[in-house]
């Protein structure tokens, strides 16, 4: 917007028949963004303050070379493997938390949906639903770094915070999507067996699951790498990982160190992709 | 569903992968999962012995009540109202820094420039927000400004490659005609090719900001002000009491944003067709 404004008066005997209204949106906005402005305490002159600037400066000197102390490797490799553990053992908890909850939730396994029921009571299982729904929203409402910083009061310090706090957020997200998943596909194999009487776990297995797992299967994995993204962030408030290295690096301005966390994390970043990249392959 | 749908399902089975693999690979991801808890030690049935249930009920019993008192729940305003500012904020300039590098990201300045643009890119964006936050909490000193620039960089990386990506999409006629007609570079851009890709542009920067007020909410773990940093300010302390009224602030926060968004896009959806 600012640009055609710009570019307009460039050329004069050339008038853009919007430019009045442009310029009262550019306006509007300004006028909008003067008091956030101040609320975040935008101060771009504090980026060239002398006293940050040295230590950014020192800072960033110290990036190259990277570290490449023994001990410091050991210590590296330590954490990428804790990391890369924290991610999948979260996933699995989240897995164990989602799949009922998803089962209980799903639409296409409703008997009531399929008719009025012997006794008439259609309320129990909408109920349960509307429960179930709430449950799975609170769980993934909050981000998992909240629930890692929470944790690691109650747990201390370490992965095991970070494992319980991925999972109670992942589980949320899974839930939410595997009977999504369940309901977008097709449902008429499902009906067709709770209509001749089957229950429905066999309705589950046998209707929706091999039309589904496909889907749901590739969903986890790319949870996983998620996870693995997240599981590094995490380590900021103490709960393990390749995190945790990073913050206390940052903490005493080792730059080196920082430099040779930060392109170990890139590298298990790029790992996981291709990892998952290539699960999502066999599966398909 | 959609006949086309099932169609493409059933192909999708008939090349699927044979029972072998199957259960080599299932056997694989139980046995990475396995490993997973061994190597991290974690007990997971100590857990749920009577001990450490009680301990974790004491724990949470200490969140309740919440801190109502209006002292606090204004402190807690004007924090969300910070955390609102510094997504927004984060988001403009981020918009601002993506739209000038999809110029060269969308190859309209040639290969080698296209190239570098996208590294840039591609490193912007694999460096998480929080990490640039604690990054920048270092430049520019602890505060919402080192919140705005953190969010602004991750999504710098993003917005360009988005919106890079837009504009090599967009058809050419449209700018080709004003440059054979006379105009300059400048408004022949603005004119021909900008104002096709805005309405992706901007759905794009409204989506993203979306998830932006979420990530300003975190940010301040390491400092950047908001609601996080409130949060992380009485958790140290101990003040379970203020932190349960600061994590209650961030779910109305997210509710009212998720809903907003659901709306505005109901509201937006026929018009992009």
């Amino acid at each position: 917007m600012g640009t055609a404004t710009a570019a307009s008066a460039g050329t004069p005997p050339l008038r853009d028949p919007q430019a009045r209204a442009r310029l009262g949106a550019l306006m509007l906005a300004l006028v909008v963004l003067w008091p956030m402005a101040v609320v975040a305490d935008f101060r771009p002159s504090a980026l060239f303050d002398a006293a940050s600037l040295r230590v950014m400066g020192g800072f960033l000197a110290g990036f190259l070379p990277p570290s490449t102390a023994p001990d410091f490797l050991a210590l590296l490799l330590r954490a990428t493997l804790e990391t890369l553990a924290m991610a999948t053992a979260g996933i699995a908890l989240a897995f164990v938390i989602a799949a009922p909850l998803a089962f209980a939730m799903t639409q296409s396994l409703s008997v009531s949906r399929i008719g009025p029921a012997p006794s008439g009571r259609r309320w129990p299982g909408r109920v349960l639903r509307t429960v179930v729904r709430a449950v799975l929203t609170v769980l993934r409402a909050i981000p998992e770094v909240v629930w890692a910083l929470v944790l690691v009061r109650a747990l201390g310090l370490g992965p095991a915070a970070g494992v319980l706090a991925l999972a109670i957020t992942y589980g949320g997200m899974l839930g939410k999507v595997y009977a999504e998943i369940l309901e977008s596909g097709d449902t008429r194999p499902a009906r067709a067996l709770l209509e001749a009487g089957s229950g429905r776990f066999a309705a589950l297995c046998y209707g929706l699951l091999p039309g589904a797992a496909q889907e749901l299967a590739s969903y986890t994995v790319y949870r996983w790498e998620c996870a693995v993204r997240a599981s590094v962030v995490m380590g900021f408030v103490g709960a393990g990982g390749l995190g945790q290295l990073m913050d206390q690096s940052m903490k005493m301005l080792n730059g080196g160190e920082a430099s040779s966390i930060l392109i170990v994390f890139l590298l298990l970043v790029l790992l996981a992709d291709g990892l998952s990249a290539l699960l999502r392959k066999v599966l398909r | 569903m959609k006949p086309g749908a099932s169609f493409s399902a059933q192909a999708g089975r008939g090349r699927s992968l044979d029972r072998f693999t199957g259960w080599a690979v299932l056997l694989l991801v139980l046995l990475a999962v396995v490993v997973s808890f061994v190597y991290l030690a974690i007990d997971v049935s100590g857990l749920f012995t009577g001990e450490s249930l009680r301990a974790m009920g004491r724990f949470i019993a200490e969140f309740f009540p919440p801190d109502l008192s209006p002292a606090f729940l204004a402190r807690t305003g004007w924090a969300t109202l910070q955390t609102l500012a510094v997504s927004a904020l984060g988001t403009l300039l981020a918009m601002a820094a993506g739209a000038l590098l999809a110029l060269p990201a969308s190859g309209r300045w040639g290969l080698a420039a296209r190239q570098a643009a996208r590294f840039v890119l591609n490193l912007l964006r694999s460096v998480p927000e929080l990490v640039w936050a604690a990054l920048m909490v270092l430049a520019a000193g602890l505060g919402p400004f080192a919140g705005v620039l953190a969010l602004a960089l991750h999504t710098a990386g993003v917005f360009g490659r988005l919106f890079g990506e837009a504009l090599e999409n967009a058809p050419i006629a449209p700018e080709r005609a004003l440059r054979e007609a006379g105009s300059g570079a400048t408004a022949a851009f603005a004119y021909g090719s900008l104002a096709l890709v805005a309405p992706q542009w901007v759905a794009y920067a409204l989506y993203r900001w979306e998830m932006n007020i979420r990530m300003a909410a975190v940010l301040g773990f390491v400092g950047a002000g908001g609601l996080g940093q409130m949060l992380y300010f009485h958790m140290s302390l101990f003040q379970q009491a203020q932190a349960s009224t600061v994590i209650g602030a961030m779910f109305v926060l997210v509710f009212v944003v998720d809903a907003a968004s659901g709306r505005l896009r109901r509201a937006m959806a026929p018009a992009q067709g």
